[in-house]
């Protein structure tokens, strides 16, 4: 079903914060999940009778299993710090897209049903009845929501609304309102073993494949295995990286990397998936499920190394949540983080002489590098903190010769988040994937128009397929967008080190 | 005894047990729910020591609101320091012999009056000029506000305009703490003022004034930064890979 006609944002030389426009979100809606696709989760297939009830019930027991919600619902002053952070409001002027207002969707409930002043002063304190209509609203603008988390390094109390997105969609789920894009490709990693649906013989199949182009490309056998017991390293990356372009540019600079520092490394057909939509839809049993395979698959295997690929939220998962959810990792080696992202591995390696480039080889690039929000906010990489802005900013100044930063003010903890997050990556939110990008455009323009920057770089799977889908919207093209690895793909020296 | 002293004796007396009870009673239920998950706002220290050194900058200087927005910031740290110099100047009530910071404090206090009530001003006129704040205001922002404004004006007007009888006062509030009640001064501007400094102990455990506990309790701001260093985890998790 195509979605209607929408005006992609004009950009502007500078940021400008648009005035508030009721209602210019509210149409809307992404895809409902139908009976299966809830079922297969465990959730009920449709909207159940009773679901007011079930919703209080719901939020009084999430109330009490996160401290994050209990705090967030009280501590909010309407400062209004947060209302001109959001890129969808940026790019939209809808004032639900407000982090606050978008938090105060739940807030007006939890005050009528939880406080003393929303029970008995309701009005005073805007706090209503939980009726079909705010249930609606819930369901528009919780799903408009990237959970970047942009909001919560500008609140004065660190108010989080990705933590308030996540318990409403999983309060939502509970009720049988499920979103199809995310809980289709949660019941995909159950069935198959990643978001894409790829079974093993056709994993198989394509990395056989890129082992025969990168022999053609280089001339040498550089090996792309998988199931193989006993290697050093198992590498967990999203399974775009398998097949999307220009994602597989990376998966080839991964196993460029492995093999000119001589690392033994696997791919698992079990664990064939970085990314974790269970914390899109903040469900913790989920999220533990999907990552079990991981650990399943690290025994099986018998790894000494986890190493992940160039994923946002499934390095936020991985870096911030594994150890929670499958720790301990007494079974690895003890001598290197885990799990370790593979800029990590990349830049450790070059920082000990261990790789050589032809930076040349990148000459045609004039790079920037757009910081993915989970990476930024929800993680971290090497050992000291702002280490995930530095790592992959020097292993791009050591691959290639020409590199300019964004404006500070949209790079590092302030990046924007590229419209297509926290399970929004889906065709039935185009108008919202667009509007969404814009902050990220107009930092983009000025790079382009000062520098005649040409590439933007990452490290995130959703960036990757969202970037490549909007950036003609706003007139540029497509194969600006690219991976740090295949910076380093394009430039590492391979046979005669 | 008045009746009005007794009325005022009484409404000090529950409004201070509303105010103690009632917050602890939520930093209870804050330190109760537990954090399942590492989610601190990245760059995150990585120590604990770290982490308190964020916070002391969170909560003394506002340092992520300073970042947001420079008049939300100017307006609203002025107010809370000016706040707490009119808290401290208003000690030398419930002390004798009066301690020696308090009584340095006096004179800074009465210009903190002054710059607490523009400053309230401030915030106000936020909510009405900027078009996104003045879409989240509910009435009890609003009220918030009034209410302080009040609270600040009258206590103003009793230094400037109309004096009260500080000495009577000063008795009245030493007889509440000894349990020992003396006559309360039947000043109009007074009982006002002390009105509403009773209402605003009552409604801050009900109100967003829970921000003040609140902040301590955030999970993005008071995790340290070391996930792959320790294992973290909740109670209701653990209980998970139990039955796994």
């Amino acid at each position: 079903m195509a979605t209607a006609a929408f005006e992609t944002p004009k950009l502007k030389s500078y940021p400008v914060i648009p005035l508030v426009q009721v209602g210019a979100m509210s149409h809307i809606k992404s895809f409902p999940a139908a009976g299966p696709i809830q079922k297969a989760l465990g959730f009920p297939e449709e909207l159940v009778e009773d679901w007011q009830d079930k919703v209080i019930a719901k939020m009084g027991e999430m109330l009490g299993k996160y401290r994050s919600l209990q705090v967030y619902m009280d501590a909010c002053v309407h400062c209004g710090a947060c209302s001109d952070k959001c890129h969808y409001f940026l790019g939209s002027g809808d004032p639900k897209n407000m982090p606050v207002a978008r938090q105060d969707l739940m807030r007006k409930v939890y005050r009528r049903y939880f406080t003393f002043a929303g029970k008995h002063f309701p009005k005073l304190v805007g706090a209503v009845d939980l009726t079909r209509e705010v249930l609606d609203e819930w369901y528009s603008y919780y799903n408009q929501c990237s959970e970047c988390r942009r909001c919560s390094v500008f609140c004065p109390y660190g108010i989080d609304t990705a933590e308030v997105t996540m318990a409403a969609r999983e309060i939502m789920d509970s009720i049988g309102l499920g979103q199809k894009y995310s809980n289709e490709i949660i019941g995909k990693v159950h069935r198959i073993g990643n978001n894409l649906g790829l079974p093993g013989p056709a994993l198989i199949n394509t990395l056989e494949g890129l082992e025969e182009d990168t022999k053609d490309d280089t001339g040498i056998d550089v090996k792309f295995p998988i199931d193989v017991k006993g290697a050093e390293v198992l590498l967990i990356t999203p399974s775009a990286d398998f097949f999307s372009e220009p994602h597989v540019e990376s998966l080839i600079g991964y196993a460029k990397v492995f093999h000119a520092a001589g690392i033994s490394w696997t791919l698992s057909s079990h664990a064939s998936e970085a990314g974790n939509f269970g914390m899109f839809i903040g469900n913790y049993e989920q999220m533990r499920k999907i990552t079990m395979r991981v650990k399943e698959a690290a025994l099986e295997l018998g790894v000494k190394r986890l190493v992940v690929g160039e994923c946002g939220h499934a390095w936020r998962v991985a870096y911030s949540f594994w150890n929670t959810l499958i720790g301990p990792f007494d079974y690895l080696d003890p001598r290197y983080p885990v799990p370790q992202h593979i800029c990590e591995l990349t830049d450790d390696l070059i920082q000990r002489g261990a790789l050589k480039f032809d930076k040349e080889a990148n000459d045609s690039r004039i790079i920037t590098f757009h910081d993915s929000c989970n990476v930024a906010r929800g993680s971290r990489m090497g050992n000291m903190p702002g280490g995930q802005f530095i790592i992959p900013r020097r292993i791009i100044t050591s691959v290639a010769n020409h590199f300019y930063d964004m404006a500070p003010e949209t790079i590092h903890e302030s990046t924007f988040c590229c419209g297509g997050g926290g399970g929004l990556l889906t065709d039935d939110l185009m108008e919202l994937r667009v509007k969404g990008a814009l902050p990220r455009m107009e930092a983009l323009k000025n790079v382009v128009d000062d520098h005649g920057v040409n590439f933007m770089a990452m490290i995130c799977a959703i960036c990757k397929a969202q970037f490549t889908k909007v950036l003609p919207y706003y007139g540029f093209d497509m194969s600006m967008v690219g991976g740090v690895h295949q910076l380093v793909s394009k430039a590492i020296r391979l046979g005669d080190k | 005894m008045s009746t009005l002293t007794v009325i005022y004796a009484v409404l000090f007396y529950v409004a201070t047990a509303v105010l103690v009870l009632g917050v602890a009673n939520k930093i209870r239920t804050y330190a109760k729910a537990p954090a399942p998950l590492k989610i601190p706002t990245t760059p995150a220290p990585l120590t604990a020591s770290g982490v308190r050194w964020r916070m002391a900058r969170e909560v003394v200087f506002f340092e992520s609101l300073f970042k947001s927005s420079k008049w939300t910031w100017i307006f609203g740290w002025l107010f809370h320091v000016t706040l707490l110099l009119v808290t401290l100047r208003h000690l030398r009530y419930f002390q004798e012999p009066v301690w020696l910071p308090v009584q340095l404090v006096q004179p800074l206090g009465i210009m903190a009056g002054f710059a607490m009530v523009a400053a309230l001003g401030g915030l106000w006129a936020r909510r009405w000029l900027v078009d996104r704040v003045r879409y989240i205001s509910t009435p009890s922002d609003h009220l918030m506000l009034l209410l302080l404004l009040a609270i600040g004006l009258s206590g103003l007007t009793m230094r400037f305009v109309a004096h009260t009888d500080i000495i009577a006062f000063k008795a009245f509030v030493l007889g509440l703490m000894r349990f020992d009640w003396q006559p309360l001064p039947a000043d109009p501007v007074l009982l006002v003022h002390l009105a509403l400094v009773a209402l605003l102990m009552i409604i801050f455990p009900i109100s967003k004034l829970l921000h003040a506990p609140g902040v301590f309790f955030s999970p993005t701001r008071n995790q340290a930064d070391n996930a792959r260093e320790v294992r973290h985890i909740s109670a209701w998790a653990a209980a998970l890979d139990k039955k796994a």
